[in-house]
């Protein structure tokens, strides 16, 4: 297999000669995953919503919401909550000092006790779009559970008659909060900002970096050049070979360098330097028997040029590169898992957990590349043809 | 048209000396029939030249000869021992030269050799001497460290052929090594061909150029539509027309009306022509001139001038084919 290392040798040479080579693998997704932590890196990581309650009507039910309902919220670090009067709240609100206020009138817990209807007015920012929706529903889901109160004290006062309406109001709405909150993390593990985009961009272009290999097949065809190295004592496996070879070590060096520049440049924090080794080289072979494969169906430099760009901005897309598919509903997570980037980013995220956690995600991406490469080999004699 | 001349193909076995034999090759591209029945032998130190236009099948036959492409039926040898696409140690007593200018253009001249040079396993050291040594002879000894894409025209198809040259094949191929080639480099590049078949290489090379075949070629194998129509010494496939001679007219008019006029005249035995041009075969031009250029004024073309030619290659393609070799 000599042949094969001459060729990849000459392949790498001159595409070291070729600055849009190196622009493709390395300083694009740099750019790329700096701007993208720079855009989102801010709103991704959750400030505390500042809210202010209003009470003018000092009773058990309003310190309930107060201090049970949001001082939860406030113990997990979601809201900051500040007992405020009217006019200083609507002026925050307005400076911005405060995303929202609970405003409870005068004579609300009288309300709750009686048939007349019962509100909480919520004056938010309106800069401030989520954090003032957050507060109307809160304010929504404890005005429902007071009327459900008022409900269980009709049911209580018409079966016992000597009950007082107002204990047991106060026992019913004061015995639980009326938001509960569970845990929902999301089934994978999440990357922080920096990281997620760092890699979303390394495995995105990876797919562009490692198409020079095989895909220069096709250029030599068309050059001609393809017709000499046939004509020289040269197997064509040889030929392919060196492509495969010229693919992977661009692929390799490419991340290589990107988990460094990242690291040093961004603050990525990849992780284990042995389960990360292990995600770049699987998803380099994943990444190259996909582009054999396309350049294996292709006839002319051309085609095979946009068949790849339309293959790796499909897959990118669907495959978390931009954004975190799980968020986008079951049915795209799961399709999502049919490209090398969602297994990427799902072993980087799983490798926080040790080493040996990231060997479903390798395991997944050496499939991927054995599939797609040997249906690519398996077309060798259209692939490797004058 | 009516030939005078009979095919001559030698299609018996290959002589034993030959570095190159040919036996009844057959490719087809789906369809069409590109190469038919086709025989031939190369000689060490002999330049062998396939002359034929465009679509002949040339190509076709350099390809099967130089193992990129698998003949359908029939059989290429080399030094004896049958070529075939995986025969490895065959391949590399063969240097092949494509029609079109196969180089790395990011590389530069000498990168290029040193490449193929590898390829063809030659040692370190022996590829850095070989390399030096070709860089010579095609005369871009000073403009080895450059890149291709720098290069003149002439110096990539000097280059071209270098690449053919670096392992010191026995058999030189060579397709169509002049197109689009500056006189003063198309001479370097026949003087080289010349210097290289007198040093006992074999050379297959292909033509529409029959000044070159006449100059170069020790033997020339006539093609047309993929059949080796004649074959022989160009002196003697000249010979074989007898006292034929070339009338050229230029004409301003119906110039295949002009034709048409002058093929009734029972002493025109060939013709062809192209935009301006009626070339007609005659055995005495001198006599004959003087009814053709009235069968040609009769159709209302106005004579610009007049020309009479050798007999040549051309005449004899002209003769088989009624097709002129560059149609």
């Amino acid at each position: 297999m000599r042949a094969a290392l001459h060729i990849a040798g000459k392949d790498l040479r001159q595409r070291l000669r070729d600055r849009s080579a190196i622009l493709l693998a390395v300083v694009v997704p740099l750019a790329l995953a700096a701007i993208f932590s720079v855009l989102f890196g801010q709103a991704s990581t959750p400030r505390a919503f500042r809210y202010a309650v209003v009470d003018h009507d000092h009773s058990r039910i309003t310190a309930t919401f107060e201090n049970q309902v949001l001082g939860m919220l406030a113990d997990r670090g979601i809201v900051t909550v500040r007992p405020m009067a009217e006019r200083q709240a609507r002026t925050e609100v307005a400076d911005g000092s405060l995303d929202a206020a609970f405003v409870f009138p005068a004579g609300f817990a009288a309300k709750v006790q009686s048939p007349r209807r019962v509100a909480v007015q919520v004056v938010g920012s309106v800069d401030q779009v989520t954090a003032t929706d957050v507060a109307r529903s809160i304010a929504r889901a404890y005005v429902a559970d007071l009327n459900a109160a008022r409900v269980a004290v009709a049911a209580v006062t018409h079966q016992q008659p000597g009950a007082s309406p107002g204990a047991v109001a106060a026992e019913v709405v004061g015995s639980a909060p009326s938001l509960q909150l569970a845990d929902v993390s999301a089934q994978a593990r999440v990357l922080d900002t920096k990281t997620y985009f760092a890699a979303g961009m390394a495995v995105f272009f990876l797919l562009f970096t490692v198409q020079f290999g095989v895909s220069s097949l096709i250029d030599e065809r068309s050059d001609g050049t393809l017709a000499r190295l046939l004509a020289a004592p040269v197997r064509r496996t040889e030929i392919l070979a060196g492509k495969l070879v010229t693919s992977f070590v661009l692929g390799v060096t490419s991340l290589t360098v990107l988990v460094l520049a990242t690291t040093w440049l961004l603050g990525a924090s990849w992780g284990n330097p042995l389960g990360v080794g292990l995600l770049v080289v699987a998803g380099v072979l994943a990444g190259t028997g996909i582009t054999s494969l396309v350049a294996s169906l292709a006839r002319t430099p051309e085609q095979a040029g946009s068949w790849q760009a339309v293959v790796a901005v499909t897959l990118g897309l669907l495959g978390g590169s931009f954004f975190p598919i799980q968020q986008s509903g079951a049915l795209l997570a799961t399709l999502s898992l049919a490209t090398p980037h969602a297994w990427f980013l799902r072993g980087l995220a799983d490798l926080s957990g040790g080493v040996g956690d990231v060997l479903p995600a390798v395991a997944a991406l050496l499939a991927i590349g054995l599939v797609t490469g040997t249906v690519a080999v398996l077309r060798i004699d259209k692939v490797v043809a004058p | 048209m009516t030939s005078s001349i009979t095919a001559t193909s030698e299609r018996g076995e290959p002589e034993p000396s030959s570095v190159l034999g040919c036996r009844g090759l057959r490719r087809c591209f789906g369809e069409l029939v590109a190469v038919d029945d086709v025989s031939f032998s190369v000689a060490a130190g002999e330049t062998y030249g396939l002359l034929g236009p465009n679509g002949a099948g040339k190509t076709t036959i350099i390809s099967v000869v130089a193992g990129v492409l698998e003949a359908d039926a029939g059989q290429v040898l080399i030094d004896g021992v049958p070529m075939r696409p995986a025969a490895l140690d065959v391949k590399s007593r063969i240097g092949y030269v494509p029609q079109d200018i196969a180089l790395y253009p990011d590389l530069s001249g000498e990168e290029n050799l040193r490449f193929f040079a590898a390829l063809y396993r030659l040692p370190r050291e022996l590829a850095r001497s070989r390399v030096a040594e070709v860089l010579d002879v095609v005369g871009l000894t000073d403009r080895a460290k450059d890149q291709v894409k720098k290069y003149s025209g002439g110096m990539k198809r000097r280059l071209n052929i270098a690449v053919g040259l670096v392992h010191r094949p026995r058999l030189l191929i060579l397709d169509e090594p002049t197109v689009g080639v500056d006189p003063q480099s198309r001479n370097a590049i026949l003087d080289s061909i010349e210097r290289l078949s007198a040093g006992g290489m074999a050379v297959l090379y292909t033509t529409h150029y029959m000044e070159e075949a006449e100059r170069l070629c020790d033997r020339v194998g006539i093609l047309d539509l993929g059949h080796l129509i004649a074959e022989g010494r160009p002196r003697d496939l000249t010979a074989r027309l007898g006292a034929a001679e070339h009338i050229v007219i230029t004409v301003d008019g119906d110039v295949e009306r002009a034709q048409k006029a002058a093929e009734t005249l029972s002493v025109v035995s060939g013709s062809s022509h192209d935009e301006t041009d009626l070339d007609v075969l005659v055995r005495d031009a001198e006599s004959a001139l003087p009814a053709v250029m009235e069968a040609v004024r009769s159709t209302g073309c106005a004579l610009r001038s007049v020309t009479i030619q050798e007999p040549d290659l051309e005449a004899v393609f002209l003769h088989l084919t009624g097709k002129r070799l560059r149609d």
